[in-house]
């Protein structure tokens, strides 16, 4: 995948499709209301800034980066809650595989409470469960990672709002403009469709790409069960150099 | 000519959420033992080459308000110029200056890097564009990462003639994205990113 990149080459990355993707100002998630830049963006087109980006080493990570299960153990226990691997491939728009890419997981744990100070549901902490953890995907683009089912919980939008199970998800890509942010639901939670957060979303099938599939072939018997979670990345346009070759 | 089509759409983006501190800044977030340190808190070894700076500011919603909840991403060339080479697989090496920061913004909505300043990288038309650093926000109420740049103001020429700053024609719009600077030891750069109202930032479609 080492193609040379042409500095400032327009258009060397597809396209961000702006309407595949939530709107900055969304009524119905009310947080977005004094964030939402008003201006409508400035195209670039791609610079060498943003075809450009960092890339990190697999010597960078512990053993227990990516198990949550046991990566905050405070007392050699594991943590509380329905076991489960998520796994998946990350990809570009041209189906190829991303390797050799960040990918960092964070989510409540199994009541639905976050390790966080601001955070007040009542819900309790699990003193063995931290929330957070990271993968770099192998040569076919493949990140898991073990954690436990995170638990729905409520928050203060519209009075008595609920998320769904969700895990947050930060994808990091070879290239700035790839960066992105997303959350994993759950196959088959009626919660989805009730969620502000989800409804930023205009496209069905668009959320539909965030919601993770039950993969019994991948579970661990007697151990835990196994979601698949893909990740498609903004693809380039062309591998400049090969084509060039070919006459492109 | 090939006119090439995506195969497969994007994943939608979804905000960072309230708590992006926790799974970006654990250390910061009081989650501790997890990760040696956060990733991307320190850019500079001693090996960095390039003038030492530091780049701060603070990130401001629509209401005036400081959002302590975000976090900042930075993307820079190095002191030629040159942006990092990928790593490989297996690579052990750090280099002396990977370009890539990342912080969070404290309960004053203050964010800041200690890094290297920019050399000149070329832009789409052949020329240096005015040294600068590509930066990402997210939050919570943020729906899609927010990209931008800071520009250096006592870099005045090189900005006159930026491919990037040159698209943009409302002067007081350019000036949302160039850092003034504070003297000192290290020099800071600094620049106030206002998500919405008058002095809103120009944020990019890259
Ligand atoms: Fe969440």
């Amino acid at each position: 995948m080492s193609g040379i990149i042409l500095p400032g080459a327009d258009g060397v990355l597809f396209p961000r499709d702006r309407a595949w993707h939530p709107p900055a100002n969304t009524p119905g998630y009310k947080s977005a209301t004094f964030r939402a830049p008003r201006n409508s963006l400035l195209s670039l087109g791609g610079t060498a800034s943003e075809l450009t980006g960092p890339t990190f080493g697999h010597s960078s990570l512990n053993a227990l980066d990516n198990d949550l299960i046991r990566n905050y153990s405070q007392d050699g226990t594991e943590a509380i809650g329905q076991r489960l691997i998520v796994y998946g491939q990350v990809l570009d728009e041209n189906a190829r595989a991303v390797p050799n890419t960040l990918v960092e997981f964070w989510q409540a744990n199994a009541g639905g409470r976050y390790r966080h100070k601001k955070e007040g549901y009542l819900a309790p902490l699990d003193r063995n469960f931290g929330g957070c953890g990271r993968a770099i995907t192998d040569a076919d683009g493949f990140y898991s990672f073990r954690t436990i089912k995170p638990g729905a919980y409520p928050w203060p939008n519209g009075g008595n709002d609920w998320r769904p199970a969700h895990i947050h998800f930060s994808v990091f890509g070879h290239a700035f403009a790839q960066r992105l942010i997303t959350q994993m639901y759950f196959e088959g939670d009626p919660m989805i469709w009730q969620c502000p957060i989800v409804g930023t979303i205009p496209d069905k099938a668009a959320i539909d790409q965030l919601i993770a599939r039950l993969d019994r072939h991948n579970t661990t018997p007697m151990d835990a069960l196994a979601y698949r979670f893909d990740i498609v990345l903004r693809g380039r346009r062309s591998t400049m150099f090969e084509n060039k070759l070919e006459g492109n | 000519m090939l006119h090439p089509v995506p195969r497969l759409r994007e994943t939608p983006s979804q905000t960072a959420g309230p708590y992006v501190h926790i799974g970006m800044t654990p250390n910061f977030a009081d989650i501790r033992g997890v990760y040696a340190s956060d990733l991307g808190a320190s850019m500079l070894t001693p090996d960095t080459a390039g003038e030492r700076i530091i780049i701060t500011g603070r990130v401001i919603d629509g209401a005036g308000v400081p959002v302590g909840d975000a976090v900042v991403e930075l993307w820079q060339a190095d002191s030629n110029g040159s942006y990092a080479a990928p790593m490989g697989p297996g690579s052990n090496v750090a280099p002396a200056f990977t370009g890539w920061g990342r912080q969070p913004t404290d309960a004053d909505g203050v964010f800041s890097f200690e890094t290297i300043k920019p050399g000149p990288v070329p832009g789409p038309d052949g020329r240096p564009m005015a040294p600068h650093v590509a930066l990402w926000i997210v939050a919570r109420g943020i729906n899609i990462g927010l990209q931008t740049r800071l520009y250096f103001a006592d870099e005045a020429d090189a900005n006159a003639t930026d491919w990037v700053l040159g698209k943009i024609a409302d002067p007081l719009r350019r000036a949302t994205l160039i850092a003034h600077r504070e003297d000192g030891a290290p020099p800071r750069y600094v620049l106030d990113i206002y998500l919405q109202g008058d002095r809103e930032t120009v944020f990019f479609d890259v």
